[in-house]
């Protein structure tokens, strides 16, 4: 059995939630965490006789979503009715978009294993988000908080043109950096502002048909949404292998489990009755509004990474890094602001700032190192007041209190010794205590000559100028 | 004679005299109410201790001189559709029969601000669904000129009470035919005005795009002026119109002289009743000797309006009224199993047979594989109609015809036919889908039963429709007769 035998055909459909101040048919606030219920009136509760006016702010939102990805973006745009009962839609229906929405035919470009493909995005919609309900009690009763009902979200619908679940990991790392750069979301899937949907299929290589489909949903991060398309490629190739049929349904991701379970089979499918909401307007979307939003719209990743290797000489791969990130790249580019020295910034972020960020599960805004921070430090280490081993624990320092390295090494009297009589004695005295190591020198060990200098360091409590310290140590032996 | 007979202006000028004041008004209604309601059973609920508090709060104002509304200290009764915070509102169904609304319609805050004063909540057809009020949950309204007939619908209660004197003025809602007809069948002025001057924000939807809120009064000056306070764009209603209110009052001038009137034949035609053609006729023959010209035109599309309509209508309403499911307000089943049960029993006990008919036909009409062929069909034919009224606006200033075929019918008479219940809107719903203003003025009886003259205009100059109601008005005795009761 091999998922090698076959073709894997992936579709994702994401909802961004857009970062507006008010939800998109009431005045209701969007931030997250309020208690409860709070930041609800009648209209996102649906009450009879309410009415939705439409947020401006939201379809423009959309709009610049929509432009990011490429997408065209219609004259007219409308909304529709989605027909369905449950406790999170609370007029039964959800305002969406059917069959004009903000933008269509788009596309980004993804990278995997060095090579670059185009996914194509078919739509990309707008609409209300539904409540959220917790299950307590072991299903005895469901609680519903409403606050989330009505924030705006984007669904973004891809082309079925990934091909691995690889590819499907970084479709939605560019996704949300693009979000992130366009500044429209918080794009945070554990706070939910980020949500996929996959569809996938797989065929033997070769055959024109697409192969039936599942619909995976409950993937909860990044790394859930790759490993349960694994799962499920793995399953779907098991049961083609030995000659069954992939019956076409709903299912769930169980993250504590390890796999897919199904939810719901085609024939317990939706028919949501879409059509146009009578409650509002057509929205008519000049020439003149496109070019307003449009300019809205910053450099966006794929050409910041081009700068970065073209203006910076970064390796493609470490731009590619950096840039995955707006936060991280404006970082970079802070840094830049006090040192020459890209490659070397370039280094301290893939190297000691992302071990860093990776190792602790954390993301850049949450720890207090500035770009400044990291551009001044080399600056101290080009000027030799600190040494590349010193300027390790002043970016630890910088991470966890976010204070400027001068300050740092002051504050802690790490500044380097360069000063050729203080080394000396030092080299003087660890020659006289290892009389050992001494003799394995003379005796042609060249390896002796690391033990001592590392001795020199230890003595000087890491703060004598390494290079130094080695030049002294040779003339003193060799003498 | 009853203080209700007064129309606005000698109301106020009688306030102003001191010879009335507005708790005499408010007394006024209450005590209609009290003698009459049993009979008519216009009102679900009365909301007498808040008149009362401000009836007394409005004379405060008279006696300070501060200045007053367009229709102050005037009783008004509103249809139970629209809701008022705080003030019990049903749509005449149990399944809301415990309903208090946390917030109010944009009309009713008008009305607050032009200081009317709310009497209390009308019946109607649950959720406005139906044509003869018979559809109420709790109890059906009686026609004031003959408690054995039905006051029409599904604003029943609106007209009813006014014919009865029960209000000084009431506010009814029209979606194909709801303020015309009723108005018609009691003798009263019934003005649905275009789609989008009335604010819909507090009105329990029924079909969104078809729903207006309008006022019903004993005479054209009234309408006028509570046109005026109710009208005018609203931030809250993406589909209220951003236009210029006119002023109402000031284009009744009596003046018809050369209007242009176009007269449908499918109006006059087959289905509607002999005495009421006869008395339109007249009514054009007045209009006529005021120096109106009237023509007969061609409305081709009108035979597949009510098609058109129950199927736009009812789509609408399968969504409108899915939020009604038994769990955040209404009325909920008990010891129930499963969420569906919920949603289920909920629906079931809480929905009567024309809403559970009426959400029934639009689920179908939108459902996968028959959209095409229902809803979008009838949306096409909705353009057609349309651009019937649009032709021959090019050349005429109103369209004047019956606003019903028949007069009031018997109570019961048509419960088990609902598609002759139907066809009772045929000559009310072309103009619903076309959007435009009309009214329904009496215009004279039919064995013994009032009819009413329907004037429709152009969109958004209910000027033309109210000048052409009044000047008719001010030439015959029709609004001035009342039921014995």
């Amino acid at each position: 059995m091999s998922t090698s035998n076959y073709e894997t055909v992936i579709g994702l459909e994401v909802h961004v939630e857009l970062h507006t101040q008010s939800k998109i048919f009431c005045g209701c606030s969007t931030s997250f965490g309020a208690p409860p219920n709070t930041h609800t009136c009648p209209i996102c509760l649906g009450h009879p006789g309410v009415l939705p006016v439409l947020n401006r702010q939201a379809v423009e939102y959309a709009m610049k979503a929509a432009m990011a990805l490429n997408c065209t973006i219609g004259d007219i745009s409308k909304f529709d009715r989605k027909n369905y009962f449950y406790p999170d839609s609370p007029k039964a229906y959800q305002i969406s978009q059917y069959d004009q929405p903000i933008g269509l035919n788009g596309w980004i470009d993804i990278e995997v294993n060095g090579e670059t493909k185009r996914i194509g995005i078919t739509r990309l919609h707008l609409e209300e988000d539904a409540g959220k309900l917790t299950h307590v009690d072991g299903g005895y009763a469901s609680l519903v908080d409403f606050n989330r009902v009505g924030t705006p979200l984007v669904e973004i619908v891809s082309e079925p043109e990934i091909s691995s679940p690889e590819e499907a990991k970084a479709y939605l790392e560019k996704m949300r950096a693009i979000m992130q750069y366009c500044d429209v979301s918080d794009v945070k899937m554990e706070e939910g502002s980020l949500r996929c949907d996959a569809n996938i299929s797989l065929r033997p290589h070769g055959q024109k048909e697409l192969g039936t489909k599942a619909e995976l949903k409950n993937m909860n991060s990044f790394r859930g949404v790759q490993r349960g398309l694994e799962y499920e490629q793995y399953r779907q190739a098991e049961i083609l292998d030995e000659g069954g049929v992939i019956v076409q349904e709903t299912r769930r991701w169980d993250e504590a489990q390890g796999k897919t379970l199904s939810m719901r089979g085609k024939e317990e499918a939706h028919d949501y009755r879409y059509f146009p909401d009578p409650d509002l307007v057509r929205v008519h979307i000049s020439d003149e509004w496109k070019e307003a939003v449009r300019s809205t719209i910053p450099e966006l990743p794929d050409a910041r990474k081009a700068r970065y290797a073209a203006e910076y000489g970064l390796p493609d791969y470490d731009a590619g890094v950096i840039t995955s990130s707006k936060a991280m790249a404006d970082f970079f580019e802070d840094s830049l602001k006090y040192t020459q020295d890209a490659k070397s910034v370039s280094n301290w972020i893939m190297g000691e700032l992302m071990g860093y960020l990776n190792a602790n599960n954390l993301e850049l805004p949450q720890v207090k190192i500035t770009g400044q921070g990291l551009g001044e430090m080399i600056g101290l280490i080009e000027k030799g007041t600190i040494s590349t081993k010193i300027a390790k624990t002043v970016f630890k320092a910088m991470l966890d209190s976010g204070k400027l390295p001068q300050q740092i090494v002051e504050e802690q009297g790490l500044v380097q010794i360069s000063d050729e009589g203080a080394i000396k004695s030092i080299v003087e005295q660890v020659v006289a205590n290892n009389p050992q190591s001494v003799e394995d020198y003379k005796a042609g060990k060249q390896k002796a000559i690391g033990f001592l200098v590392g001795q020199v360091m230890k003595e000087s409590k890491g703060k004598a100028n390494p290079a130094l310290a080695n030049k002294l140590l040779v003339d003193v032996l060799n003498s | 004679m009853s203080l209700f007979d007064y129309k606005l202006t000698e109301i106020h000028n009688k306030l102003h005299d001191k010879e009335l004041s507005v708790s005499d008004l408010v007394d006024e209604a209450f005590r209609k109410i009290g003698e009459r309601d049993e009979k008519v059973q216009a009102y679900i609920t009365l909301n007498e201790e808040g008149a009362r508090t401000q009836g007394k709060k409005l004379d405060d104002k008279l006696v300070s001189g501060e200045e007053r509304g367009l229709l102050f200290g005037l009783p008004a009764g509103i249809k139970d559709n629209i809701v008022t915070e705080g003030l019990r509102t049903t749509c005449a169904s149990q399944f809301l029969s415990n309903f208090n609304p946390v917030y109010d319609a944009t009309v009713v805050s008008k009305l607050r601000a032009a200081d009317a004063v709310t009497i209390g909540k009308l019946n109607m057809d649950e959720f406005a669904m139906g044509g003869s009020n018979e559809n109420s949950s709790f109890y059906p309204v009686r026609n004031p000129w003959n408690l054995e007939r039905v006051p029409g619908g599904s604003s029943g209660g609106s007209a009813a009470a006014v014919a009865a004197g029960e209000a000084f003025f009431t506010l009814g809602s029209d979606t194909g035919g709801s303020i015309r007809q009723p108005a018609s069948y009691c003798g009263v002025v019934g003005l649905k005005p275009t789609y989008g001057l009335v604010s819909r924000f507090g009105l329990v939807a029924f079909a969104s795009s078809l729903d207006q809120i309008g006022p019903l009064t004993k005479n054209v000056e009234d309408s006028a002026y509570v046109l005026q306070a109710i009208a005018g764009y609203d931030g809250m209603d993406s589909t209220s119109a951003k236009v210029e209110i006119p002023d109402y009052v000031s284009a009744l001038n009596g003046d018809v002289s050369g209007l242009r009137i176009a007269v449908p034949k499918e109006y006059l035609g087959e289905g509607v009743d002999a005495g009421v053609k006869e008395t339109v006729l007249s009514a054009l023959k007045v209009l006529e000797s005021l120096g109106a010209v009237w023509e007969e035109v061609s409305l081709p599309h009108t035979e597949y309006a009510v098609a058109t309509y129950y199927l736009l209508a009812s789509s609408e309403a399968s969504s409108n009224l899915a939020r009604f499911d038994g769990v955040r307000y209404g009325q909920r089943v008990d010891h129930i199993g499963s969420l569906l049960d919920l949603y289920h029993e909920s629906r079931t006990q809480g929905f009567g047979d024309e809403v559970k008919r009426r959400i029934m036909l639009g689920t179908y009409a939108l459902s996968s594989g028959y959209y095409d062929a229902y809803y979008l069909k009838a949306q096409k034919v909705r353009t057609l109609i349309k651009r019937d009224f649009d032709q021959v606006f090019e050349k005429y200033d109103v369209i004047i015809g019956p606003t019903a075929p028949t007069t009031a019918f018997k109570l019961g008479a048509q419960v088990d036919d609902p598609l002759t219940m139907y066809l009772n809107d045929i000559l009310t719903i072309p103009v619903s889908l076309a959007g435009v203003p009309a009214i329904s003025v009496p215009c004279g009886f039919a064995d013994g039963m009032p009819v009413g003259l329907q004037i429709i205009g152009k969109a958004f100059d209910e000027s033309t429709v109210l000048r052409t109601a009044h000047a008719y008005e001010q030439n015959t005795d029709h609004h001035k007769r009342r039921p014995e009761l």
